[in-house]
């Protein structure tokens, strides 16, 4: 072994290190440069649209001028402000619905030995899997009041010639937006519900308290704050939500914010009055937001800390199938209704036609895949479109949270806040500010695809970064201090080491934007062209000209590609790779 | 100059100087460990001299080249050291030999040489098994070895050690410091070693640099800073102590119950002036009658506390004039509480601390 010490040295280093000084060059660090350019691209993408949001709803059109005519001009009329109002009592209507749906079967879920958990988990995450407005296109399908199939099932049962259910109605609303919300409920509150200690249940058994009182006064405070977190986060987004309201609100009418956006975007476009009519969603969207944040973090005082002790199921006895019933409810009304029918109606001739088999047919799919030329492309646009959104946000977010994890420079907390800033953003208010900024000339992206992958790499960032800095986290800065010090500088670090060990974030990063890029709507809304519309657009279009079984074949395709997608990132990358981003 | 020097060295964190004035020469081939509690500005000193953190004072050089200096220092890349550090930080994604080659390849040599290099390394830690295992495959031990090895095959200017053994169970722990100790004699890397347990800094270190507070309180052999302690600090954390208060007259030192000529403690200086020993409780003897013992000091008094710990007798002395003493003593020299004693002190094993 001693060749090992006395055979000569071959490093060079010490050629390097006879240098005397050290030179200004040597000890410059190329993320200085990084840091830079990683803050214009986040003010091009964020604060670029945001202040011009801002400016554009304080600027008259014709002369260029400050005026608040544009605000005058948003707010007085009383059919605006009753579309504010009515957006309000819509989201408080969710969050009731949502939170009933939600927090029982995160409870089931979670602390009870309820039968069948593990499908009542699938339908759930159904629900966060397919589209809010196919879901409403289900709904339509089920309870329209004519041709509902609900409805001819009970006319035929009945002999009535009412409609039992009616889905454009306010009820309907509610119920099409809960079916999709109550997933973000259910998730939060699960977490909380996982996270509490047994033994603080039993400390409050073993002083006497019973079931009953121990769920209320020691299990349902501690998952409060999750569960008033949850409520927030559902309300934020249901009235922002672009795709149900534009099924159901305009036959309802039940006029709300996103609908009359819309209308300030038709003949004649008001860019300004718009701009000028989001500012209250964006301004309740960012305060809510942070009382959500502090609602969340005062955990403390919870003390739903995950370390030590285990967790034991409640035995529910006779009750579990009661619980099961409920549960099973809810997903059928969220998931499996809707998708049934879709289907069927997907391989109709017509969807009112019943089922028989003079009636199946391939024809819709035929169509939507190789026949409107319309479908293909949007399908197309979907798919590059999400995924170019997907592989910038990730790499962008990746690139912060290295800067801002391994604290290299000052400020770098900075770059980590405007990057999580978008969640705060409407879609739909996020889309008339990048239309603001860079649709018109001299810019002039209107109607090009890189303009729905900026807006969507923007709306997607927070997701992005929160995968980032999870993975980042994971990695012990000792790991690449262990490549410097043998001879390799920060960039061999990143290529040799951090790069491969953040394989499995960057792909389950990309995978969870991707997957709701590709059927994003609220943002493509405004920012479409005729040649670059997207799937969900194209869908709309279909709804307005009553093609519901293409457009259910549309759907399905979409959802089928969405299904594969997940399932490929699920075979690599575990069962739960998409919870992780609560 | 030879070898690796930090001069006047210091670091500070806003207002507070986490290491301060710190002086230290190894030479080439030594064996040095940086000893102190936490928060003591070991660690602080070691990532200095890596190259990881900048001095805010002071300078480190290698071989009479300055590496490290408030107004620049030279990267860790290019600094030919290595490092072994506290998580290891073995890369998950690379087989065992890979770990090992990683630095090898950095530094461009024949394919060839770095097999038979890695090899040989390999063999010298016992992993030659195991080389084309995955990390996640190994104990902590053999990760810990993984470690070792890809620290010491690129053949360092210096190896630094952050507190490498504090993950490992306490056997291990105790097995792996003459492992490093033994690759030291076998590689002679000059080697710089952090940590906070004494006994792992004795058993493998030439010399030890106890820290306190950002500063080292004082640089020397194991055996060396165990009986000439030069601080209370040093005194108490190497080992435990009694400490003996006195005050110097014109050419004796008195303490309560006895006094010493000044040139046997080795104390010069002014009379008046406050003076404190320290005495190890093994070199003192406790008898059940008053020995005869012509060079000694005798202090009559009785055994007010006392625990069995199996290898020794740990008991409290209180001597007529309240002082107390620690004193160890064999499993066979049985006391009673209460039972009149005798402490026999041998004025050359006690030393004078500031």
């Amino acid at each position: 072994m001693t060749s090992l010490s006395s055979s000569p040295s071959h490093t060079g280093i010490e050629a390097v290190a006879s240098q005397s000084h050290v030179s200004w060059l040597r000890r410059f660090q190329p993320s200085s440069l990084l840091w830079i350019v990683l803050a214009v691209i986040l003010v091009l993408l964020i604060i670029a649209p945001v202040g011009a949001l801002v400016t554009k709803s304080f600027t008259d059109p014709a002369t260029g001028g400050f005026t608040i005519q544009n605000y005058i001009d948003a707010y007085g009329k009383a059919r605006h402000v009753e579309a504010l109002i009515n957006t309000l009592y819509m989201g408080a209507a969710v969050v009731v619905l949502s939170v009933l749906f939600g927090v029982p079967l995160a409870w089931a879920c979670t602390r009870t030995d309820m039968p069948f958990r593990n499908i009542i988990r699938v339908g759930i995450f159904g629900a966060f899997v397919m589209p809010p407005y196919l879901g409403g296109v289900g709904w339509i399908l089920l309870a329209g009041p004519n041709s509902g199939w609900i409805n001819v099932v009970w006319q035929a049962i009945t002999g009535s010639t009412e409609p039992l259910v009616n889905v454009f109605s306010f009820p309907g609303l509610v119920l099409v937006m809960a079916i999709n919300t109550y997933f973000t409920v259910f998730i939060l509150v699960s977490a909380a519900f996982e996270m509490i200690n047994s033994e603080m249940e039993d400390a409050a058994n073993m002083l006497g308290a019973g079931p009953f009182t121990t769920a209320m006064k020691v299990t349902l405070p501690l998952v409060l704050p999750s569960i008033l977190g949850s409520a927030l986060l559902t309300f934020l987004i249901s009235i922002a939500l672009y795709g149900v309201p534009a099924l159901i609100s305009i036959p309802a009418r039940f006029p709300v914010v996103v609908i009359q956006l819309t209308e300030f975007f038709s003949y004649p476009l008001r860019v300004e009055v718009a701009a000028a009519y989001s500012i209250p969603l964006l301004l309740i969207t960012a305060g809510l937001m942070a009382l959500q944040r502090k609602l969340l973090a005062r955990r403390g005082f919870a003390a739903v800390s995950g370390k030590g002790g285990e967790r034991r199921i409640v035995k529910l006895g006779k009750w579990r199938w009661v619980v099961f019933v409920y549960s099973m409810f809810v997903v059928l009304l969220s998931v499996v209704l809707p998708l049934l029918v879709l289907l069927m109606a997907a391989f109709s001739r017509s969807w009112v036609g019943g089922i028989s088999l003079d009636n199946l047919t391939l024809q819709n799919f035929r169509y939507v895949l190789f026949e409107h030329s319309s479908s293909q492309q949007a399908l197309i646009t979907s798919l590059t479109t999400g995924a170019a959104a997907a592989t910038i946000a990730i790499l962008l977010a990746l690139a912060i949270a290295y800067i801002v994890q391994r604290r290299l420079l000052p400020m770098s907390g900075a770059l980590g806040f405007l990057a999580m800033s978008p969640f705060v953003i409407p879609g739909i208010v996020l889309a008339i500010g990048f239309y603001a900024v860079y649709a018109l000339p001299p810019v002039g992206l209107y109607g090009t695809y890189l303009i729905l992958i900026l807006a969507f790499t923007t709306r997607f960032l927070p997701i992005a970064y929160t995968t980032g800095t999870a993975g980042m986290r994971a990695i012990h800065p000792e790991m690449e201090e262990a490549v410097r010090i043998l001879g390799g500088g920060r960039l061999t670090a990143i290529s040799k080491v951090v790069g491969p060990l953040l394989k499995r974030t960057l792909a389950s990063g990309w995978l969870l934007i991707f997957v709701p890029a590709a059927q994003e709507l609220s943002t493509a809304v405004f920012l479409v062209g005729p040649n670059t519309r997207v799937v969900s657009v194209v869908l709309l279009d279909m709804s307005e000209e009553g093609l519901l079984e293409r457009l259910s074949a549309l759907g399905s395709v979409l959802l089928l590609i969405i299904v594969g997608v997940m399932a490929i990132g699920v075979r690599f990358l575990g069962r739960d790779f998409m919870l992780r981003r609560t | 100059m030879e070898g690796l020097v930090l001069s006047g060295l210091g670091r500070r964190f806003g207002n507070v100087d986490a290491v301060l004035d710190v002086d230290l020469a190894l030479n080439p081939g030594e064996f040095v460990s940086l000893l102190g509690p936490s928060g003591c500005g070991k660690t602080t000193t070691l990532r200095m001299i890596a190259g990881f953190i900048d001095p805010t004072s002071g300078t480190i050089s290698l071989n009479g080249r300055i590496l490290s200096s408030p107004t620049g220092s030279i990267p860790p890349e290019k600094r030919g050291m290595s490092m072994i550090f506290q998580s290891y930080a073995i890369w998950p994604h690379m087989t065992v030999a890979e770990n090992v080659a990683f630095g090898l390849k950095l530094r461009k040599l024949h394919t060839d040489e770095i097999r038979k290099r890695v090899g040989e390394i390999l063999e010298v830690v016992q992993l030659n098994a195991l080389a084309e295992r995955y990390p996640a495959e190994l104990s902590g031990g053999q990760q810990q070895r993984v470690a070792l090895a890809r620290a010491v095959v690129v053949r360092p200017s210096v190896l630094l050690l952050d507190e490498p053994l504090s993950n490992l169970d306490a056997n291990l722990r105790e097995e792996m410091r003459f492992e490093i100790r033994r690759i030291h004699d076998e590689f002679k890397i000059t080697s710089v070693y952090v940590t906070h347990d004494q006994s792992e800094a004795m058993v493998t270190s030439d010399r030890i640099a106890v820290m306190n507070q950002g500063r080292i309180e004082q640089v020397d052999e194991p055996y060396k800073l165990y009986t000439k302690p030069r601080t209370r600090f040093v005194a108490n954390f190497i080992g435990r102590t009694n400490f003996l208060s006195g005050r110097k007259e014109n050419n004796s030192i008195a303490f309560d119950g006895f006094s010493l000529p000044s040139e046997v403690l080795g104390i010069a200086g002014t009379a008046g002036r406050d003076v404190a020993v320290s005495v190890r409780p093994q070199s003192l003897r406790l008898c059940a009658k008053e020995p005869i013992a012509p060079g000694q000091i005798t202090l009559r008094g009785k055994v007010v506390e006392r625990a069995f710990l199996g290898e020794t007798w740990d008991y409290m002395f209180a001597s007529e004039e309240s002082m107390r003493l620690r004193v160890v003593a064999p499993p066979s020299d049985v006391f009673e509480i209460g039972a009149e004693a005798w402490v026999q002190l041998d004025p050359s094993q006690m030393v004078p601390i500031s």
